[in-house]
């Protein structure tokens, strides 16, 4: 039987992300990850379903992100890299580059013209330049995400020298134990993560149009300090944050259709 | 079919396990051994003195906390565990070794070494910092020399060219015997998995005569080729097929090999010490002995020396002949030449049909696997 629509799941540790995609991005859900995935990620697929009156049967799942092997309906898994891939360039076919900061890893993955991946890089082992560096740093302010636009805008940076989560902690506690204003500190993190992720895209190589992604790429300030770093326009996508499931269900649609010949 | 491939397959893979007893029945007998650290160690010389060579591996994570008691956490982990299973005295082969050889490759070797000779006696091979130009063939030339001099000395023997050229001959013949077998990668789908390919090209070092591995090596080749022949086929077509180069590795690297592995992927080569390295090449027989040795050990492709234009060279070369669709460049962390040198070659393996090219840091610890499975898995999806 065929499958007429596909679902893609991402599954990250801060969040989880489903697609229902028929030719289009029909339905989109987003959840917190909270302490287990899998349950996260039948919860996403179970809500798809339900709010679009189909069945299991009708969809082929396609699960990608940390917490992917987690989910035991999915037809397929795939990478996050892949995934990436794909949701940017059905997002926008003109992008070369996706700048990607998740909240375990970082990430700059490299696109042909079709949107196959062409190479990617990754950040080492530790949490420098992650999201969850960010949500350290941030709770530490006592300030919030989605506050740190308003926060940092006009700011002169503090410069935080440590990269190391754990360092970096201490800095920022001196800082601000020494007088530093919040305004400062909170601009200066900015700073550090787009650094970070600045250094990782040069060393793959920027070509073309580069697209930043992931639930930071809200953050209209930062994008800004990652396009000075870079020295070329960065776009964002109101859909970034859903990046890696777009690209997952675009998959699914593929793997469905190629299922059916 | 009395053979059983699998088995065969294991027993070079126990190889390390077992064969210290084989080596103690050596020393029992009154032989001396050598151990070594790296595949600039000439064994022929050891072998021409009637001692024994054997790898020091330190492959594992398990003393390293201890060897970081002297030495800087930040550090190769295969010094770490190098000098670690000195320490802890857990290691059956530095155990039976007379004498240890090291080699002024890297930096941090080579003043791990001076710390090791409070253990046990090590002589410290004087390594130029280029292979090329006459100087440097001088120096490793003589350095060979002493090296001989040392264990005529130290073993109480006398070493004559016709001990060394016999010695060049019998390994040349494991070599020969060890690139046959290696060279079965080639076939696609190749005849063996990777893990299987790294368990002989591992445990062929373990084996203690020229007889016992020349033999063995037949055998498995032999019997290999008859199961493909007859249709067996281990690996499937669609597998992608992967070289890897980099620091030497086996035992708790091992992680990567398994993490392709289950990624649809299949090493079919090894570009690193505990691989083709240096077996690649044989020891030229017609020349003199100490001028054949340094000419061979001087040319291995490895990233201490600089320039080292010959690893791209090689890496080439076997991309082509092993239809390569992707190579992994395995670094050690903090391993600096190596990890210097993945820069250059990314840039070579792209070259050659736009080759994918990743490098992966890593060290001895299990904690990465996860990471390391995801960037394999990503790589093999975009090959
Ligand atoms: S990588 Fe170089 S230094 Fe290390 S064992 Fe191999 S030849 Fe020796
Ligand atoms: S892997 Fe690198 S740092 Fe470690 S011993 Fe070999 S050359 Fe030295």
């Amino acid at each position: 039987m065929d499958k007429l629509y596909s679902i893609g799941i991402d599954s990250g540790s801060v969040a989880t992300k489903a697609v229902l995609f028929k030719d289009r991005i029909m339905d989109t859900v987003l959840i917190p990850t909270g302490w287990s995935p899998k349950n996260a990620c039948s919860e996403v697929f179970e809500s798809l379903l339900a709010r679009n009156s189909l069945n299991a049967d009708d969809v082929y799942v396609v699960a990608t992100g940390y917490g992917r092997v987690a989910t035991d309906f999915a037809d397929k898994t795939l990478t996050e890299i892949t995934c990436h891939g794909k949701g940017a360039h059905y997002l926008d076919s003109d992008v070369r580059t996706i700048l990607d900061i998740g909240g375990q890893d970082s990430k700059v993955i490299k696109l042909d013209r079709d949107g196959n991946i062409a190479d990617f890089i990754m950040n080492d082992k530790c949490a420098a330049g992650t999201g969850r560096f960010l949500q350290v740093m941030v709770s530490l302010l006592g300030a919030d995400i989605e506050d740190l636009d308003s926060l940092t805008r006009g700011a002169e940076p503090e410069k935080i020298n440590s990269m190391c989560t754990v360092f970096a902690e201490s800095e920022v506690v001196s800082m601000l134990a020494g007088g530093s204003s919040k305004e400062a500190v909170a601009s200066g993190i900015l700073h550090s993560i787009a650094g970070k992720i600045s250094t990782l895209a040069s060393r793959v190589g920027i070509e073309n149009k580069v697209m930043f992604t992931g639930g930071l790429a809200k953050s209209s300030e930062l994008t800004r300090i990652i396009e000075q770093k870079l020295g070329r326009e960065v776009v964002t996508n109101s859909y970034s944050q859903l990046n890696g499931a777009i690209g997952a269900a675009v998959l699914g649609q593929h793997f469905a259709n190629k299922k059916s010949k | 079919m009395s053979f059983d491939l699998p088995k065969a397959f294991k027993d070079f893979d126990e190889a390390r396990q077992n064969s210290f007893i084989a080596m103690k029945e050596l020393k029992e007998s009154g032989k001396k051994v050598v151990g070594t650290f790296c595949t600039y160690s000439p064994t022929e010389i050891i072998k021409a003195a009637g001692a024994v060579p054997v790898g020091l591996c330190a492959m594992s994570d398990e003393p390293i906390e201890e060897a970081e008691k002297h030495l800087p956490r930040n550090l190769c982990p295969l010094i770490k565990a190098s000098y670690g299973f000195a320490l802890t005295d857990t290691c059956p082969y530095f155990y039976f070794s007379d004498l240890i050889l090291g080699e002024t490759t890297c930096d941090g070797k080579k003043k791990m070494y001076e710390l090791m000779d409070d253990i046990k006696p090590v002589h410290v091979m004087q390594l130029p910092q280029t292979s090329e130009g006459e100087q440097s063939f001088n120096l490793w030339k003589s350095e060979i020399v002493r090296f001989k001099e040392r264990l005529e000395n130290d073993f109480n023997v006398s070493i004559s060219d016709e001990d060394v050229k016999s010695a060049i001959v019998e390994r040349n013949n494991e070599r020969k015997a060890l690139k046959a077998f290696y060279e079965l990668g080639k076939m696609v789908p190749p005849p063996f998995t990777g893990s299987e390919l790294l368990s002989v090209l591992y445990g062929a070092g373990f084996k203690f005569t020229s007889e016992a591995i020349t033999s063995s090596l037949e055998e498995i080749r032999e019997n290999t080729l008859k199961d493909y022949e007859a249709g067996n086929r281990k690996v499937s077509e669609d597998k992608k097929r992967i070289l890897i180069t980099g620091c030497p590795l086996a035992g708790a690297t091992q992680k990567l090999v398994a993490a392709i592995e289950e990624n649809g992927g299949t090493v079919v080569c090894f570009e690193n010490c505990i691989g083709i390295k240096s077996v690649e090449d044989p020891v030229d027989e017609s020349k003199d002995p100490f001028d054949a040795l340094t000419e061979k050990y001087l040319n291995i492709p490895c990233s201490v020396m600089t320039p080292n234009n010959k690893r791209g060279e090689m890496l080439e070369r076997l991309i082509k002949e092993y239809k390569i669709d992707g190579v992994v460049d395995m670094v050690l962390q903090a391993c600096h030449t190596y990890g210097v040198e993945t820069h250059t070659m990314k840039k070579v393996v792209n070259g050659v049909n736009e080759t994918p090219y990743i490098s992966i840091e890593t060290d001895y610890s299990q904690s990465d696997v996860g990471q390391i499975k995801t960037r394999v898995a990503a790589f093999i999806e975009m090959l």
